[in-house]
C-alpha cells in the first residue's frame, strides 16, 4: 500500500477474500444448525460452516495486524477503529437489553391478573413454584469477585504496557485469562449444581439464556486476552500502537459489567426476601 | 498527482489483483471489492432482483384478490403438492399466507434497506462528505455478500415444511408466536430466523461502517452542520440499525430456543409470555420502519433543492427533524400493539409520544414545500419522483395520525387500512424515493443517461397505479376487510378489483422500468460531470461521471462559507 499516490491518511483496504470466504461460511452454518435441528441430517455442515467461521476470523484479523504492522494504522484509522469497537460494543449491549427485558418480564409480571395461564402454570409467585434460586452470596458473589479482580488485572496488564514493562504486561494478562478461565469454570459448576432446568420453565429460560451468552462473551474475551498475551510476548505492543490490547481491555470491562447487571438484577434482586436452601 | 493516479487505475493490469492494491479486475473486482462505489452498485443490483421477486409475490397476491373465491392459490397448491379437493384449498389458503410473508421480508429486508442503506448510503455519503471510500471497506464487502446468503435462506424456506404438510412460514413478518412456535414446527421458520439474523448482521456492521464513515472522514472544513442532509439521515438511520437490530436478534432468538430447545419465553404453559415477543419485535421494528424512510428524506432534500435551484429551507431544522424522529422513533413501539391488552395509561403514552412524532415530519414536509416555493422547479425525472414522494408520504403520514389513536385503532386494527397505510409511507413514500435517487444518480454512477420520456411514463405509470393499487385499500379497512385472508365477501369485490388492476399498471411500469434500464446501456448518452446544472451543490457533481475508482486523493476542503 505504500506505494499508493494518495495524500490524505486513511487507509484504502486492498481487495480481500474474506468477506466472501465468511458470508459462505456462516451460510452453510446457519443451514447446517437447521438441518440438524431437525433431524434430517448430522451436525456435519454445522461444523464445517464453524471452522470456515473461524477460519476467516483468524484470516482476516492476521491481514489487520499484517497492515498494522506495515503502517497503515495512521492516528486516523486508529480513530477509525476505536469507533467501530465502541459501536460494536453498544450493540452488543442492545442484545443483552432483550434478555434482560425478557427476565424482567416474568419477574415483574409474575402475578399480573391478566397472564392467568403464567399464573396457572407457575404460582402468581417469584421464583416460579418449582424453582429453587440459587444463593447470590455463594458462587456467584465469588464470581463477581474473581471477574472484578480480573478488571483490575488487565487494568495493570495496560500499565505495564504504557511503562514498557513487558514483565508486568505479561503477568498481568496471564493472571486476567487464569481469573477468566476460573469464572467460565466455576460458572460451569454452578450450572450442574442448578435446581431447575433450561426447558419447560420461564425462570430457566431466562436464566440460562441470559447467563449462557454473557459466558459465551467471556470465553470469547478470554481468547481475545489470550491473542493479546501471545502478541505481548512477541513485542508487538509499544506504548503508542496498542489497539488490539485495548479493544480486548473494552470487551473485558464491558463483559464485566454486564455481569455486574446479571449479578445484581438475576442473583441478588431475583432472590430478595426469599427462602433460600441450598447453596 | 490524482490525476495521475486515476490514469493508472484505469489502464487496467491483467494481475492487479494479485497486487495487494490498484485496481482489480474481472470477477474479483466485485466478488473482493473494499470500493465503496461499486459495493453499493452491488447492492442496487441487488435490490433491484429482490425487488423484482417480491413485486411478484404480490402480483399473485392480487391476482387471487381480483375476485372473491379463491381461483389462483388453489390451482397453485395442487399443482406444487400434487393434491386436489379441499386438501388443495386448504394447502392454498396457507401459500397464499406465506406469500404474504414472504412479500413483506423481502421488500423490507432485501429491497428497500439494501437500496437505501446498502446502494445510495454506500455510494454517495463517501461522496457528499468528501472522502475518498468508507472507514471499513473489508467490512463493508462482508455486509454486503452475507445479504445473497441470508436471502438464500429466506428463499430456501419457502421449500422446507413449516405447519405440518405445507411448505414456507405463513404467520407474517412479524413472526408472532405462538404461530411461529408451535404453529410451524417445521424447518422453514428456522430458516427464516437465520435469515433475518444474517440480514440482521449485515446491517449492523454497515451502520457501524458508515457511522464511523460519517464522524471521522468529513473533508477538512465540513463541521457536522455544514454536512449536508443525506449523510445526516444515513447517520441517523445507521444509529437506529445499531440499536435496534440486536434486541430483534435476541426475540428471534427466544423463537429458536422456544421451537428447538424447549424454553418458555413465549410459552405461557411453561410462565413465557406472547406479549413478550411482540415487545420486543416492535422495540426493533418501529425503529425498523424510519430506517426504511429516512434515507429517503435525506435524498428527496438533495432532488427538491437542485431542482428548485434553491438550498433547502430550514437546513438546521432538518437536522433536527431527523434526529428527533429517530430519538422518538425508540419510544413509541407499541403503538402497534393496541388490542393485545395494555393498560389505558400505558395506552394514552404511546398516543400522545406518537402524535409527537407528527411535529418533526412536518417540519419536513413543509420545509420541502417552502424549499419549492419561489424556486425556478425544473420537472425533470428525479423531481417528478420526488414530488410524488411527498404527496404520497404525506398521505400516509396522515393515516399514521389517525391509527395513532388507540380508540380508532380498536376498528381498525389488522384491516386494510392499515395494509393502505404503510404502503403510502413504504412502497409508495420510500420506493418513490429511491426512483427518485436512481435517476437523479444515474448518470453520475454510470456515466450515461437514461430516457428522459420513457423516465417520465414509467413515473406517470407508476404514480398512477400505485395509488389505483392502494387507496382503495383505505375504503376496504375501513368497512372491516381484514389483512392476511385469502378470500373475502363480495360486498369488497369492488375496491378490490380497483386495487388488483392498479397492481397491473404498476407492473407495467415495472416491466417498463427494466427496458429503460437496458435501453439506457445499449444507447450510452454520453452525460456530464454535473447535468442538472447550478443547483446541484454537493461535491459528488465536483466528480467526473462515473468518478474516478479512488476520488479525492487530494481531500477536498470546506471553506468556512460555503452551503450546504
Amino acid at each position: 500500500m505504500a506505494a499508493h499516490a494518495k495524500n490524505h491518511d486513511y487507509h484504502l483496504v486492498s481487495p480481500s477474500p474474506w468477506p466472501i470466504i465468511g458470508s459462505i461460511s456462516v451460510f452453510v452454518m446457519a443451514a447446517g444448525a437447521v438441518l440438524w435441528f431437525h433431524d434430517i441430517m448430522p451436525p456435519w455442515l454445522l461444523l464445517a460452516g464453524t471452522v470456515g467461521v473461524l477460519y476467516t476470523m483468524y484470516g482476516w484479523w492476521s491481514d489487520v495486524i499484517k497492515e498494522g504492522k506495515a503502517g497503515d494504522h495512521t492516528p486516523v484509522v486508529q480513530m477509525h477503529h476505536r469507533y467501530g469497537m465502541i459501536l460494536f460494543i453498544t450493540s452488543e449491549v442492545m442484545f443483552f437489553v432483550a434478555w434482560f427485558w425478557a427476565y424482567f418480564d416474568a419477574f415483574f409480571n409474575h402475578d399480573a391478573p391478566e397472564q392467568y395461564a403464567r399464573i396457572e402454570a407457575m404460582g402468581a409467585s417469584w421464583p416460579p413454584i418449582g424453582v429453587e434460586l440459587f444463593n447470590p452470596w455463594h458462587l456467584p458473589l465469588f464470581n463477581t469477585l474473581i471477574l472484578l479482580t480480573s478488571g483490575t488485572a488487565v487494568t495493570w496488564a495496560h500499565h505495564a504496557l504504557l511503562h514498557r514493562d513487558k514483565r508486568g504486561l505479561v503477568w498481568g494478562l496471564a493472571i486476567t485469562i487464569a481469573l477468566g478461565v476460573l469464572f467460565t469454570f466455576v460458572q460451569a459448576l454452578e450450572y450442574s449444581e442448578a435446581a431447575f432446568s433450561f426447558s419447560g420453565n420461564i425462570y430457566g429460560a431466562s436464566f440460562f439464556m441470559a447467563t449462557g451468552f454473557h459466558g459465551f462473551h467471556v470465553l470469547v474475551g478470554t481468547i481475545f486476552l489470550i491473542v493479546c498475551l501471545i502478541r505481548a510476548q512477541r513485542d508487538e505492543f509499544t506504548p503508542k500502537n496498542h489497539l488490539g490490547f485495548e479493544f480486548a481491555a473494552w470487551y473485558w470491562h464491558f463483559v464485566d459489567v454486564v455481569w455486574l447487571f446479571l449479578f445484581a438484577s438475576i442473583y441478588v434482586w431475583g432472590s430478595w426476601g426469599v427462602t433460600l436452601t441450598a447453596h | 498527482m490524482a490525476d495521475t493516479h486515476a490514469l493508472e487505475a484505469h489502464d487496467g493490469h491483467g494481475h492487479a489483483a494479485a497486487h495487494d492494491h490498484g485496481h482489480p479486475t474481472g470477477w474479483r473486482r466485485y466478488v473482493y471489492s473494499t470500493n465503496h462505489k461499486d459495493i453499493g452498485v452491488m447492492y442496487l443490483m441487488f435490490s433491484i432482483v429482490a425487488g423484482v421477486i417480491g413485486a411478484l409475490l404480490s402480483g399473485v397476491m392480487r391476482l387471487e384478490l381480483m375476485e372473491p373465491g379463491i381461483q389462483i392459490f388453489h390451482g397453485l397448491a395442487g399443482m406444487v403438492y400434487g393434491i386436489d379437493g379441499d386438501a388443495a384449498l386448504d394447502a392454498g389458503k396457507q401459500m397464499y399466507n406465506v406469500f404474504t410473508t414472504a412479500h413483506a421480508l423481502v421488500m423490507v429486508f432485501f429491497v428497500v434497506m439494501p437500496a437505501t442503506m446498502g446502494g445510495f448510503a454506500n455510494y454517495f455519503a463517501p461522496l457528499m462528505i468528501g472522502a475518498p471510500d468508507t472507514a471499513f471497506p473489508r467490512i463493508n464487502n462482508i455486509a454486503f455478500w452475507l445479504l445473497p446468503f441470508a436471502f438464500a435462506l429466506l428463499l430456501m424456506s419457502l421449500f422446507f415444511e413449516g405447519a405440518p404438510g405445507v411448505t414456507g412460514f405463513g404467520g407474517g413478518w412479524t413472526a408472532y408466536p405462538p404461530l411461529s412456535t408451535a404453529g410451524h414446527p417445521g424447518p422453514a421458520m428456522d430458516f427464516a430466523i437465520f435469515s433475518l439474523h444474517i440480514a440482521g448482521l449485515s446491517s449492523i456492521l454497515g451502520s457501524i461502517n458508515l457511522i464511523t464513515t460519517i464522524f471521522n472522514m468529513r473533508a477538512p472544513g465540513m463541521t457536522l452542520h455544514k454536512m449536508p442532509l443525506f449523510p445526516w439521515s444515513v447517520l441517523v438511520t445507521a444509529f437506529l440499525l445499531l440499536l435496534s437490530l440486536p434486541v430483534l436478534a435476541g426475540a428471534i432468538t427466544m423463537l429458536l430456543t422456544d421451537r428447538n430447545f424447549g424454553t418458555t419465553f413465549f410459552a405461557p404453559d411453561g410462565g413465557g409470555d406472547p406479549i413478550l415477543y411482540q415487545h420486543l419485535f416492535w422495540f426493533f421494528g418501529h425503529p425498523e420502519v424510519y430506517i426504511m424512510i429516512l434515507p429517503g428524506f435525506g435524498m428527496v432534500s438533495h432532488i427538491i433543492s437542485t431542482f428548485s435551484r434553491k438550498p433547502i429551507f430550514g437546513y438546521i431544522a432538518m437536522v433536527y427533524a431527523m434526529v428527533a424522529i429517530g430519538g422518538v422513533g425508540f419510544i413509541v413501539w407499541a403503538h402497534h400493539m393496541y388490542t393485545v391488552g395494555m393498560s389505558l395509561d400505558v395506552q394514552r403514552y404511546f398516543v400522545a409520544a406518537t402524535m409527537v412524532i407528527a411535529v418533526p415530519t412536518g417540519v419536513k414536509i413543509f420545509s420541502w414545500i417552502a424549499t419549492m416555493w419561489g424556486g425556478s422547479i425544473s420537472f425533470r425525472t428525479p423531481m417528478l419522483w420526488a414530488i410524488g414522494f411527498i404527496f404520497l408520504f404525506t398521505v400516509g403520514g396522515v393515516t399514521g395520525v389517525v391509527l395513532a389513536n388507540a380508540g380508532a385503532d380498536r376498528a381498525l386494527h389488522d384491516t386494510y387500512y392499515v395494509v393502505a397505510h404503510f404502503h403510502y409511507v413504504l412502497s409508495l413514500g420510500a420506493v418513490f424515493s429511491m426512483f427518485a435517487a436512481w435517476y437523479y444518480w444515474y448518470p453520475k454512477m454510470f456515466g450515461i443517461m437514461y430516457n428522459e420520456k420513457l423516465a417520465n411514463a414509467h413515473f406517470w405509470i407508476t404514480f398512477v397505479g400505485v395509488n389505483l393499487i392502494f387507496f382503495p385499500q383505505h375504503f376496504l379497512g375501513l368497512a372491516g376487510m381484514p389483512r392476511r385472508y385469502i378470500d373475502y365477501p363480495d360486498a369488497f369485490a369492488l375496491w378490490n378489483m380497483v386495487s388488483s388492476v392498479g397492481y397491473y399498471i404498476t407492473f407495467v411500469g415495472l416491466v417498463l422500468f427494466l427496458y429503460l434500464l437496458v435501453e439506457a446501456a445499449i444507447k450510452k448518452r454520453p452525460t456530464t460531470a454535473n447535468p442538472w446544472g447550478d443547483g446541484a451543490t454537493t461535491l459528488e457533481w465536483t466528480l467526473s461521471s462515473p468518478p474516478p475508482f479512488h476520488q479525492f486523493e487530494t481531500l477536498p476542503r470546506i471553506d468556512a462559507k460555503s452551503d450546504h
